[in-house]
């Protein structure tokens, strides 16, 4: 077909930045190649719009516009900033690898080698001559724009790899840092873990003061390996007037167990599509998601769950409590292949309006070929229950505090679903922080 | 926990080899020349005599229709039609017909064979139904036959027409009835809804329409019964249903076809009309032939369904059991636009052979305090694909909309598919929805009331969920009411979200 695509000025403009940018993106050969070819991808579609099935609820192109210009390396005093946006995070102890916009700061982070564990930075890998696989790096198995998006763009992140059976005792962070107003980031990272080994994986992302308007574009690629256990939390307490557009694509061994959770308190515009296929027998996954939102806030929380072989369970757990004009979006996708007998796979999604004017839009699919399963799906909407009010009232908690005290309950299901207590208690510590701010 | 023996011998016995209307009625057919022009829409509007502002009706819908494109979101896969390569009009060759004897006795004896009386002379010699009368032949169905492109045979007009119902084929509505049909066709699925529906507009051939005045109960239930006869030609009928003020009426409709290699299209609108305090329930059997047991043939079926409940307390009810078609594209819908008014849509979708089903309903909740009711059961076997589509959704100014959602899916065997595709979208917080298709959530009181005496947890929910279904299905007339029972007493063991 010899008919030239009709780019939007968002896609012309992107065009441009993709070009003035290339020469500071890292990589040399295949990985320039891989970046083109991924930019073209995007490019098929641009900014996906509601016409586009799986962004049908999040309009990118309305709700961010235009990408931001890629944000610069920071210089000494972003990064003294960002030392003090790391030193006031309370996530006690854990072994911290920071990337301030889209750059991997060595200095800032905390992280002993050794042990089986070994840390690169994804820039330093792409822009080695010598590594054949560099290239495939960018590589996702994956058709998603915003994902094409991110491996063209992609700047820097942390490549880290566990060693079979380790037992990581301390767990492991990937803090984000944005320092800069207008720009826009892109990260990707790669975690590997090994066979019987144990990790606990945290993901924090914060902004400095003087970061308005940022766009956060990260990516991360995880193995679990066979009989491995990874424990997942990921708070995004970004700025109410940045985006975050975010996708995890996750392979799970046989055996293994993967425990993700996610709050979402920050953002104007945010999206965590997680891409989980369960790719050995017998494994065990459970997904746990909370909104928190208000103002005009948008959030999208998509997972697709990919039942690729039998025997395997999954849980699914989404909770929105919603207030003001805020929107939120869950799409859960639970697919079992005609080999995956035994699936067993459940999904819940549970939303809670606290006022007229917030949103909540539903979409959880089951798709499935083998027979001997059990797989179900429940969605609720409401508002919250009066006569509960009453009794809490009548007991004589202040309208405020009852209603508090009734959300904590509703949120509480995912919460508890975190097994660090030190991280339970910093994702517990969010949601207060929001229950606080409610006027 | 896999499908239980039981419920495999109740699907294979309508299992696609199984079609029983396969048969083919060798009657002389007038047939409009093939394709699709301003030429073929003049043509079928000049044959159905009608006034010149239909035809602009139509040309509108066509010219729009030539810019549109064919849907290709729902999870079906077929080859693509080609358009120009259909008859769009097929009519027994007869002249003018006074009356049912002087229908072509091979037609007659088609519907005699599906088990559908058009001779109305023993209802008419006062054979009323007696009380405690069993027999569900001597109900009393009025029926509008439709063979190919046109009704062929409407029975009970005179009692009908002493309630003041109108129920007439649209052809003949059109002429008689232009202000009725004026002020509602193509209001609830205007011409230019979606790719078939404009076709449909363009080209529509006939169908029912049915008009109840203010305040009356139909007497009898009106039955639709859909032919397709003729090869290469695709049906396209038309039914507007309009419930005014208190009105209720109860409309059933079947289709078949004869077993044929080549694929035939079937492309619908049906649209209803509820006003104030009115009800509507509508009920289809759905039996177009599926293709053989290869996938080879069978009815395309890409129907338009919607109802517009339109005044306040009224409802519409949809209930559908969809055993046919080779590919059946149907969603039929509610728009909850009058206070308290109420939408319902109950369906047992059952796929076999390498039939697919996209099939589901919406729920579009604008007025206040509006309720609505989804029960979907789909069941896939043989290398068949069965997918549950449905849309919920609160306007932002719809205060108290209520939905209740159950879909549950069973396989039988690992060749075939059963997808679920909800979209439930609530635009303020006095919505309350539920979405379940977990059978053990299915009302907890209810269980726990059914378990206390004596059931098992299974047993209870069969009964909670079998018996409500039940209720709708038994409303269904004589002809359907064997299959409709045939299809509820399969069991829920099994079943998947």
């Amino acid at each position: 077909m010899n008919v030239a695509l009709a780019k939007t000025t968002t896609g012309a403009t992107l065009d441009g930045t993709f070009a003035a940018a290339r020469g500071r993106l890292p990589g040399t050969g295949p990985v320039v190649e891989t970046r083109q070819r991924a930019f073209d991808q995007f490019a098929v579609t641009g900014l996906p719009t509601r016409r586009v099935e799986e962004w049908k609820y999040t309009d990118l192109r309305r709700l961010l516009g235009d990408v931001a210009p890629l944000a610069g390396a920071p210089d000494q005093a972003a990064l003294a900033e960002a030392r003090k946006a790391v030193a006031a995070l309370k996530d006690g102890d854990t072994q911290k690898l920071v990337l301030v916009d889209g750059v991997f700061a060595a200095d800032l982070s905390s992280f002993s080698a050794g042990n089986g564990v070994t840390v690169h930075a994804l820039s330093a890998v792409l822009a080695d001559d010598t590594s054949a696989v560099r290239a495939d790096l960018l590589l996702s198995t994956v058709n998603d724009p915003m994902l094409a998006l991110n491996a063209a763009f992609a700047t820097d992140g942390v490549i880290i790899s566990v060693a079979d059976g380790i037992d990581c005792a301390t767990p492991l962070q990937i803090v984000h840092v944005t320092t800069k107003p207008n720009t826009a980031a892109f990260t990707r990272s790669l975690i590997r873990i090994g066979s019987k080994a144990k990790v606990t994986l945290v993901e924090t992302f914060v902004a400095t003061e003087a970061a308005k308007a940022y766009q956060v574009h990260d990516t991360t690629v995880m193995w679990v390996g066979d009989d491995a256990d990874l424990q997942h939390v990921r708070v995004m307490e970004d700025a109410h007037d940045a985006a975050s557009i975010a996708s995890a694509i996750v392979t799970v061994g046989a055996r293994a167990k993967f425990n993700t959770f996610s709050l979402t308190t920050g953002g104007g515009v945010s999206r965590y599509q997680s891409f989980i296929t369960l790719a050995g027998e017998n494994s065990e996954l459970s997904t746990n998601s909370v909104h928190l939102l208000r103002g005009q806030q948008h959030g999208d929380c998509t997972f697709v769950i990919d039942h690729a072989k039998p025997g395997c369970l999954s849980r699914e757990t989404f909770r929105a409590v919603l207030d003001d004009r805020a929107h939120s979006v869950f799409q859960g996708k639970i697919s079992v292949h005609q080999i995956a007998q035994q699936t067993d796979g459940k999904m819940m999604s549970r939303a809670l309006l606290l006022s007229d004017d917030a949103e909540i839009d539903n979409k959880p699919e089951l798709e499935i070929f083998a027979d001997d399963v059990q797989c179900g799906h429940g969605a609720t909407v409401g508002a919250l229950d009066d006569s509960l009010l009453f009794y809490l009232r009548a007991r004589g908690l202040p309208e405020k505090e009852a209603e508090s005290l009734l959300i904590q309950a509703f949120v509480g299901e995912a919460l508890e679903s975190i097994v660090n207590d030190d991280l339970r208690d910093v994702a517990i510590g969010a949601a207060e922080r929001w229950l606080g701010t409610r006027v | 926990m896999a499908a239980v023996q039981e419920t495999i011998d109740q699907v294979r016995l309508i299992d696609v080899d199984q079609y029983r209307y396969g048969f083919e009625t060798l009657i002389e057919s007038e047939l409009a020349p093939k394709g699709l022009s301003e030429d073929i829409v003049r043509y079928i509007s000049a044959k159905k005599n009608e006034p010149e502002w239909m035809l602009e009706w139509r040309l509108e819908a066509y010219r729009r229709w030539l810019t549109m494109e064919e849907p290709t979101w729902a999870r079906v896969d077929y080859p693509k039609i080609d358009f120009q390569d259909l008859h769009y009009y097929s009519a027994p060759k007869k002249k003018s017909i006074a009356s049912l004897d002087e229908i072509d006795p091979e037609i007659l004896k088609t519907y005699e064979k599906l088990g559908i009386p058009l001779r109305e002379v023993a209802m008419l010699e006062g054979v009323e139904p007696q009380p405690g009368d069993v027999d569900p032949n001597r109900r009393k169905i009025a029926v509008d036959a439709v063979f190919d492109s046109v009704s062929v045979a409407t029975t009970f007009q005179a009692e009908l027409k002493k309630a003041g119902v109108i129920f007439m084929p649209i052809s003949e509505a059109i002429r008689e009835h232009p202000e009725l049909v004026k002020q509602y066709l193509g209001t609830v699925v205007p011409t230019s809804d979606n790719f078939y529906a404009t076709l449909n507009s363009a080209v529509f051939s006939d169908g029912s329409f049915v008009y109840i005045p203010p305040g009356v109960k139909c007497p009898m239930e009106l039955s639709t019964y859909f032919r397709i006869n003729e090869r290469n030609t695709g049906q396209f009928e038309r039914t507007l249903i309009i419930a005014d003020k208190g009105a209720y009426v109860s409309y059933l409709e079947g289709c078949t076809a004869p077993q044929r290699d080549e694929n035939q299209l079937h492309a619908a609108v049906v649209e209803l009309v509820t006003l104030d305090d009115a009800e509507i329930k509508y009920s289809t059997v759905q039996n177009w032939y599926p293709g053989n047991s290869e996938g080879k043939g069978g009815i395309y079926n890409f129907v338009t369904k919607r109802g517009d409940c339109r005044g306040n307390n009224s409802k519409i009810s949809w209930t559908q059991v969809e055993t046919g078609s080779a590919i059946t594209w149907k969603y039929p819908s509610c728009i909850l636009r009058g206070d308290n008014s109420r939408g319902e849509f109950y369906s047992i979708a059952i796929s076999n052979g390498y039939q697919q089903v996209d099939s589901g309903t919406k729920m579009i909740h604008l007025g206040n305090n509006t309720t609505s009711r989804i029960i979907s059961k789909g069941i896939a076997a043989g290398k068949s694909q069965n997918t549950y589509r449905g849309l919920v959704t609160a306007h932002r100014k719809a205060k108290n909309a209520r939905n209740f959602t159950a879909c549950d899916s069973l396989l039988i065997g690992d060749q075939c598919g059963a997808h679920t595709v909800p979209y439930i979208e609530a635009k303020n917080s006095s919505a309350l929805f539920e979405h379940e298709a977990t059978t053990s959530k299915i009302s907890e009181d209810v269980l726990f009331y059914c378990v206390q005496r004596g059931l098992s947890q299974e047993e209870a929910v069969g009964l909670v969920v079998n018996g409500f279904v039940k209720d709708v299905l038994q409303q269904l007339p004589m002809e359907f009411a064997v299959e409709a029972q045939k299809l509820i007493s399969i069991s829920l063991e099994g079943s998947v979200g």
